[in-house]
């Protein structure tokens, strides 16, 4: 990053990811807000950032930020909501990485906050659809998976990929999010199921794509020398939000997300380091396809080549790059603005040691990447964990 | 009733209407008054002959609002013979029939509706082209 002022991880929290018919958005909020504060040494932020993407649509509510900060007790605290569609959690990171390296505030609270279910049915599949150009795409049809499956389809075609070729980065998700209490899926899958799945958009079906839902994540980021965990402090080495057009159909290359290829780019050159250092990666896994196109991008595969990592069982948390440690969007879940947040807490543990049955051994270096709008917004995030003892 | 929004997109929708950059010469659609290529304003009409062919398609089951009569419905990406590609419903065919790579030729048809009551927007789709 340029300028000195290092930035660390000093709290971590957040929600069980599913349907909380019973919690609304502002308590749901808390309760990550609460996990976070208690886990930290921190009592009060100097700003509020949020990551929500659907609540004027599905909530009627406008400034999250402003509600976030009067519901939790910080009444008259800087509060802000940050949109940049599926990836708005990462992208309140981002901001805030941006607010500490501004000098002006030493320690903010992301909390990235998501209630799909205060809607059902057409509604949802439409508010979450308006990630994707409006006029051009939305208009004629298109809906998020009908986007993947337009990739995916071309995808499959221009690499002979076999039929469910893809399905190895599912059945991993749920094994990983089988040992995690959070996750809103923790059945295992197997192949042949995943086969059998019914189409959403063909051909992307119901095993290939990852669950919308509610969830809040919370994390508490501060320029002041602060431990996560006894003995260890994680430090945001490095944080990049890059953008690639809106419309898939206006991508230089379909098959290639190159905001995510920049993303990563600009993250590595922050970090001093490449893509070989990277111990765990939570990627943007919600189609089999994006999962493989983020693999590519993060330089972990060649172009055309990410699909391989779905068969080989690199991607397994034993393999040489662990992917979904705790389920992934596929099967940890994937609440719209606050996914981006989830992945950042998760990392955080990984560094931390404290993944558990989950526990990628000896992470040093982990990466977190979020996309919006099938990839015209990527944001990177790259954790270094500092033996402090 | 979004009328506006849809009004001010009526002759691009109903008939393929886009521009010309006339300063790199690149032909857009859809339109968008600055040229992605070079920066510069880029307002000139250009009609667009109608042909394309299939850049990759899929069969959508899990509709958004003004499209659940017609699930199940095909989207495609079509690759224009002038360059650009675009984003349109595939019509007048099975979905057994296509390949990547078919020829198709635009046609004028209803994209959504709102209900009983509500809005008809038409425009541009796709079809395999007739053969007389």
């Amino acid at each position: 990053m340029t300028g000195s002022t290092n930035i660390y991880v000093s709290g971590t929290g957040c929600t069980k990811v599913g349907e909380h018919w019973g919690t609304s958005l502002r308590h749901l909020a808390w309760e990550a807000v609460n996990l976070a504060l208690l886990s930290s040494n921190t009592k009060k932020p100097d700003a509020i950032f949020i990551g929500n993407m659907l609540s004027p649509r599905l909530s009627q509510q406008l400034n999250v930020g402003a509600l976030v900060a009067d519901f939790c007790g910080f009444r008259g605290t800087e509060a802000i909501t940050v949109e940049t569609a599926g990836a708005s959690g990462a992208a309140a990171v981002r901001q805030a990485t941006l607010a500490i390296r501004s000098g002006e505030i030493n320690t903010a609270l992301v909390v990235g906050v998501e209630k799909m279910t205060d809607a059902v049915g057409t509604d949802v599949t439409t508010a979450i659809a308006g990630g994707a150009d409006s006029d051009w795409e939305l208009a004629h049809g298109l809906t998020a998976p009908a986007i993947a499956a337009l990739i995916m389809r071309r995808y499959m075609y221009e690499y002979s990929v076999p039929t469910d070729g893809l399905s190895g980065f599912s059945v991993n998700a749920h094994k990983n999010a089988s040992t995690n209490s959070y996750a809103m899926f923790r059945n295992l899958i197997s192949h042949e199921q995943y086969s059998r799945g019914a189409m959403v958009s063909s051909p992307v079906n119901v095993f290939d794509s990852a669950p919308d839902a509610d969830g809040a994540a919370a994390l508490v980021i501060t320029s002041l020398d602060r431990e996560l965990v006894e003995g260890r402090t994680i430090q945001i080495a490095a944080s990049n939000l890059t953008t690639d057009s809106l419309a898939i159909h206006d991508r230089e290359d379909l098959l290639t997300f190159s905001a995510a290829e920049t993303s990563a780019r600009y993250a590595y050159e922050q970090a001093g380091i490449d893509s070989n250092d990277i111990d765990v990666a939570e990627i943007y896994d919600r189609f089999g396809v994006y999962t493989a196109m983020s693999l590519e991008a993060c330089g972990f595969a060649s172009q055309g080549s990410g699909w391989e990592m779905a068969q080989n069982g690199s991607v397994s948390l034993q393999g040489s790059l662990p992917i979904s440690t705790f389920g992934g969007l596929k099967a940890r879940g994937n609440p719209g603005g606050a996914t981006g947040v989830y992945q950042i807490v998760e990392i955080a543990q990984q560094l931390a040691g404290t993944a558990k049955e989950n526990q990628v051994l000896d992470a040093k270096w982990a990466l977190a990447q979020c996309l919006g709008s099938s990839g015209a917004t990527a944001v990177t995030h790259i954790l270094h964990m500092i033996d402090s003892r | 009733m979004q009328v506006p929004r849809n009004w001010r997109l009526q002759k691009h929708r109903y008939n393929l209407l886009g521009e010309v950059c006339e300063h790199c010469g690149v032909k857009l659609f859809p339109p968008r008054d600055v040229c992605p290529e070079c920066s510069q304003g880029a307002q000139a009409l250009y009609q667009f002959s109608g042909a394309g062919n299939i850049h990759s398609f899929s069969q959508v089951f899990d509709p958004p609002n003004g499209h659940t009569e017609n699930t199940p419905y095909i989207v495609a990406l079509i690759k224009l013979e002038e360059g650009p590609m675009v984003t349109a419903q595939l019509t007048d065919v099975d979905v057994d029939q296509l390949e990547i790579g078919m020829e198709v030729e635009m046609v004028t048809r209803k994209m959504s509706d709102d209900g009983t009551e509500g809005m008809i927007i038409y425009g541009y789709k796709f079809r395999p082209p007739i053969v007389d």
